[in-house]
Formats: C-alpha cells, sequence, structure tokens
C-alpha cells in the first residue's frame, strides 16, 4: 500500500516546484507588467459587454463618421458604435484563442510524453509526422482549411491547436528523454508501475515546467493567428464583433475614422506584448536563460 | 556530413510530396464541379461534359492525383479558374514581387538585427542591452499585421502622412517602405536574441580569453576568433526566419494591398480558384521546406563534430 502515499507525497512535491516556478517567475519585473497589461485587456474583455452603450448591430451614425453625440469614438464603416463593438469583440478572441493554445498544449504535451517514453518505431512514427506537420505554415495551413472547409468557429480552434501540437510535443519530447535517465523513472520500473502510471505520475510532473512556457508561447501565437484569421476575413463572420474582423471592416477608412482601428490594434498589442513578458518570466525562472528564438 | 545532408534532402522531398498529397486531398473536398467552375453558369451541358473528359474528372480520385503531380513535375499547373489563363503565368510576376518583397526586408533586417545583437552582448547587462532584450521581447510578441496597421497609423495618411499606406500601379519607390519595414520588425527579434546569446557565449570561451592574454587588441579578438564560431548558429536562425517570410508575407500584402503572393491566395481563395490555391500553397510550403533545410545543413555544416566526424 506503499504506493498511494508515494504518489501523494510526489505530487505535494510537484506542487510546491510548480509554486516555486511561479514565485520565480514573479520576481521579474517585466512578469509584473506583463499580468498587468494581460490583465487589463482581459477585463476589457470579459466586462465589455456589460457596460457598452449600446448594442453591437444598433445603428448609431453615419458610416465613419466622428464626434456624433452620445458616441464617444464615432461611428464605424456601417455606422454602429465603435466603442460597443470594440468593448464586445474581445471575448471571442480570448475564448477561441485560449482553447486552441489549451487543447494543442494538452495533445502535445500527450504526445510528446508518449513518444518520448515508449520509444521504439511509435517514437519513429509521431517525430516524421510531427515533421510533415511542421512543413506548413501555421497560417498557410489555416487558410487552406478555412478555404475548403469554410471559417466555421470549433475549425478555427481545432486548426490552431492543430498546428500547435507537433510544436509543443518536440519540446515535450526532448523533456521527456531527459526525465527518464532518472533515477525515480527507473525506480518506479522496477516495482513494476505499469507504463501509463509511470508517464502520468513520474514523468508529466516533472516536465511542467518547459510545459508552462509553452503554454505561453502557444497562447501568444494563437492570439496572432485568431487575430490574422479575423483581420483577412476568413475568421469569424459579420455582424460578429470580432477584433480581427473590426480591423479588416474598418481598415478603409483609418485616414478619417482612426479610432475604428487603432482601439482593436492597441488592444491585441497590449495583449500579446503581456502574455510574452510572462512566458519570458515563466521561461527565466524555469531554465535561467533567454527562451529560444524562432517564430 | 554528406550522407546526413542526402539523408535530409531525401527527406526533405518525402515531405513535399505528402504535403502535394494533403494539398490535393484539400482540394478535393471543395464544393462544385471544376468543369462548372471554368466554363461559368450559362455552359451548355454538353460543354461541360465535354471538358470534364479533357480534365479526367471521369477517372477514380488516385489516378486524377497522379496526373496533378505528374503535370506538376513537368511544370504544369493548370489552368487557373477565374481569369482562364495558365498558372504559371498568373504567377510569374507575383513571385517576383513577393521574393523583392521578402529579399528588401531580410537585406534591412539581417544587418541591423546583427549589430544591435553583437553590441548587446559587448554591453551586457548594461542599459543598451536591456533595452534591446525588452525592445525585441515586445515586437516579437505583437502580431506583423498588427506591427503594419502601428506603423500606418503613425506614418500613413492618417499619422504624420510621411508614406503611402495602399500599393498602387503609379506610386513611386516609397510604397516599398512600410511593408518591408514591417516584414523587417517581424523577422529581426530572433536574430539579435540569437546573435547576442551566442556572442556572450563565444566571448566567454575559453579560446578568446586565451586571445586577449596574449594581448591582441580587441578588434583582432572579435574579428578573427569569436565572430566566426558565432556564424554557425545565428545563419541557421536567419534563414528559419527567411522560411517564415514565405508564409508571413500572406497577412503583410494582403494589409498593403502589394502585388504578390499572398494577395493572389486571397484573391483565390475568395474566387474559389482551386488551381491557383494548390499552386500556391505548394509554393509556399515549397520554399518553406527548401529553407528549413538549408537551415539544416548550415547548422550541420557549421557544427566542428558533425563536420570532422565521418567525413
Amino acid at each position: 500500500m506503499s504506493t498511494p502515499s508515494t504518489a501523494v507525497a510526489r505530487s505535494a512535491a510537484a506542487r510546491t516546484r510548480r509554486a516555486g516556478l511561479l514565485r520565480g517567475a514573479w520576481g521579474f519585473g517585466r512578469t509584473k507588467l506583463g499580468v498587468v497589461l494581460t490583465g487589463l485587456v482581459v477585463l476589457v474583455a470579459v466586462a465589455g459587454p456589460f457596460v457598452a452603450p449600446y448594442t453591437p448591430t444598433e445603428f448609431v451614425a453615419k458610416p465613419f463618421e466622428t464626434g456624433v453625440d452620445g458616441t464617444v469614438f464615432g461611428g464605424d464603416n456601417r455606422g454602429r458604435d465603435v466603442l460597443t463593438r470594440f468593448l464586445w469583440g474581445g471575448w471571442t478572441l480570448l475564448l477561441l484563442a485560449g482553447s486552441a493554445a489549451g487543447i494543442g498544449v494538452v495533445a502535445g504535451a500527450v504526445v510528446g510524453v508518449v513518444a518520448g517514453y515508449q520509444r521504439g518505431w511509435l517514437d519513429d512514427v509521431v517525430m516524421r509526422a510531427n515533421d510533415v506537420l511542421l512543413a506548413f505554415p501555421q497560417l498557410i495551413a489555416a487558410l487552406l482549411v478555412m478555404s475548403v472547409l469554410g471559417p466555421k468557429v470549433w475549425l478555427i480552434v481545432a486548426v490552431i491547436a492543430v498546428s500547435h501540437m507537433p510544436r509543443v510535443a518536440r519540446v515535450v519530447r526532448e523533456a521527456t528523454r531527459k526525465v527518464i535517465e532518472q533515477d525515480y523513472v527507473k525506480a518506479a520500473e522496477a516495482i513494476g508501475l505499469p507504463r501509463w502510471r509511470i508517464m502520468a505520475v513520474e514523468i508529466l510532473p516533472n516536465v511542467t515546467s518547459p510545459l508552462l512556457v509553452e503554454l505561453g508561447l502557444r497562447l501568444t501565437y494563437s492570439i496572432g493567428v485568431v487575430a490574422v484569421l479575423g483581420f483577412l476575413g476568413m475568421g469569424l463572420q459579420p455582424p460578429t464583433a470580432d477584433w480581427g474582423l473590426m480591423i479588416n471592416e474598418n481598415r478603409q477608412g483609418m485616414a478619417v475614422q482612426p479610432w475604428a482601428v487603432a482601439l482593436p490594434v492597441s488592444a491585441i498589442a497590449v495583449l500579446t506584448i503581456g502574455v510574452n513578458l510572462i512566458t519570458d518570466g515563466l521561461s527565466r525562472a524555469a531554465i535561467g536563460i533567454d527562451r529560444g528564438v524562432g517564430k | 556530413m554528406t550522407r546526413l545532408i542526402v539523408v535530409r534532402l531525401l527527406f526533405g522531398a518525402l515531405t513535399l510530396w505528402a504535403v502535394s498529397l494533403v494539398v490535393f486531398a484539400a482540394t478535393q473536398a471543395l464544393p462544385g464541379d471544376a468543369a462548372q467552375m471554368i466554363l461559368g453558369r450559362d455552359a451548355t451541358p454538353q460543354r461541360v461534359e465535354a471538358l470534364r473528359d479533357q480534365l479526367n474528372l471521369h477517372e477514380p480520385v488516385a489516378v486524377q492525383y497522379l496526373q496533378w503531380l505528374q503535370g506538376i513535375l513537368q511544370g504544369d499547373l493548370g489552368t487557373s479558374y477565374s481569369n482562364r489563363m495558365p498558372v504559371d503565368e498568373v504567377l510569374a510576376s507575383p513571385v517576383g514581387s513577393s521574393l523583392a518583397l521578402m529579399g528588401l526586408a531580410a537585406l534591412v533586417a539581417t544587418p541591423v538585427a546583427l549589430a544591435v545583437g553583437a553590441f548587446s552582448a559587448l554591453r551586457r547587462d548594461r542599459a543598451f542591452d536591456h533595452a534591446s532584450s525588452l525592445g525585441t521581447l515586445v515586437v516579437a510578441s505583437i502580431p506583423e499585421f498588427v506591427v503594419g496597421i502601428l506603423l500606418i497609423l503613425l506614418l500613413g495618411p492618417g499619422g504624420f502622412d510621411l508614406l503611402p499606406s495602399v500599393y498602387s500601379r503609379v506610386g513611386g519607390p516609397d510604397q516599398w517602405v512600410l511593408p518591408v519595414l514591417t516584414l523587417a520588425f517581424a523577422v529581426a527579434p530572433p536574430i539579435v536574441r540569437m546573435m547576442r546569446a551566442t556572442m556572450i557565449e563565444v566571448l566567454e570561451s575559453e579560446y578568446v580569453q586565451q586571445a586577449r592574454l596574449k594581448g591582441l587588441d580587441e578588434r583582432t579578438v572579435l574579428w578573427r576568433h569569436a565572430a566566426p564560431n558565432a556564424i554557425g548558429p545565428v545563419a541557421q536562425v536567419v534563414a528559419l526566419q527567411l522560411a517564415w517570410l514565405a508564409g508571413g508575407v500572406v497577412a503583410v500584402e494582403f494589409l498593403f494591398n502589394f502585388p504578390g503572393v499572398g494577395k493572389i491566395l486571397m484573391d483565390a481563395i475568395e474566387n474559389r480558384d482551386v488551381p491557383l490555391i494548390q499552386a500556391v500553397v505548394l509554393l509556399i510550403a515549397g520554399v518553406y521546406i527548401l529553407v528549413n533545410l538549408l537551415a539544416d545543413v548550415i547548422g550541420l555544416a557549421a557544427n566542428p563534430k558533425v563536420r570532422v566526424a565521418n567525413r
């Protein structure tokens, strides 16, 4: 009956290490700045719909008209209130990007741990399949699928999650291969624990640091891809209020009505900067050096 | 090392083949009949039927794929649905424009990024280093089209009105400035970071210390002993960034209405022009794979362990 208690002890140890990582990351000034920036945008996106003065499809002005009574930033390309659409347009981006990053990281973690631990032909097959997936630039893959199957919400999430998976899997596999050389994994094997338990209880808690860093990175890219799909008109469709789509709709009138573009653009910029600052803090705390390069 | 490179090349070809399979399968799933799409809505059934025969649309999908692949290998990319011209003619001028845009961006970004990275390494943990570290982090996080819009808002007609924000046939060379600048901002940060990290590693190495202890002047130490050893990993990152440009160019061309492959792709998607979509996606994926391969080979060639082993 020693197994459950060791498992409990170990998960407790993992918890303190994770707390240590978060505390270590918090020690950097840029992490705090990142949390503030991210929190600000999340607050706008979540509380926005409740404080918006109009409904997102209500006409309050002439197209691209500014300085209208009762509006702060004027009207957009159809004459709808810019402030209202800005306040409504954030939560879709957060939800889509968050779920795409979450699903992609979970799937990548499972694939990476299994491939790294089982090795042999399974590892080879998974990693070769990964290389093929990696051969597509993320945005091109998303555009191809969207153009074929049509822009649907679940499809946006699925395509981005699938394109994240091989990238996460590669990192987690590397981390796993370092962990399985450790004595405690060999000890667990010697006791005869089933392989899935070793993967779930011994290996997974010990690759959480790179996993958290990956989550941050993937979140930054998810926000970028969701926003750029909306901007290209291949993401959420009108009349949804969405920051990416808002930029697409209003870019023709940028010279006369800059607010309709400037607001969503600044929000996306601040959000990605904030998330990336947090990620940078996490990775510094995890490995003590600058994180890797590449898009 | 030759063997390793040959293996990579074979694997690159295999990946490209897999990509072609994916692209063909994806476009097969598109609704609508190719013959009908080419002839338009008011074509007679007889003409549609005749064209179906000509395009081998009665054959099984596998046969169609092989014929399509054979055509591509012979340089025949098919006929565009929307303007009924051969795809390679449609693509000729946009490919040139896109390559020029990407080349200019790389030419602007690389030297500046290398200089900033090297200078940060020399000024490690001082004000310049901190500023460039935070700066690259911020620029690297923002999606490239957002960088482009911020540049337009700042320098375009709505801001200081220094540069045109939309490409047009009659415009002068100044309309290239904002697209090139946007792409340069997108590719530079990783190069800066890699250059800094590598230079720091090299400057702390024993052979550089040895060179300094010999009493060589700092300039010789930097250019003769440090820089050559930093080139390998940095060249690899530069190549990877060039590969990223192949895909990243789409949104930037769309934003500036720049007549390159990215804009062609967006138009083709709009018109459901299947042969054109296939060709552009294959082209971009091909460039991406090729440049990634190049990065691999550079990485191998720059690694002395690999270079010397199994020669």
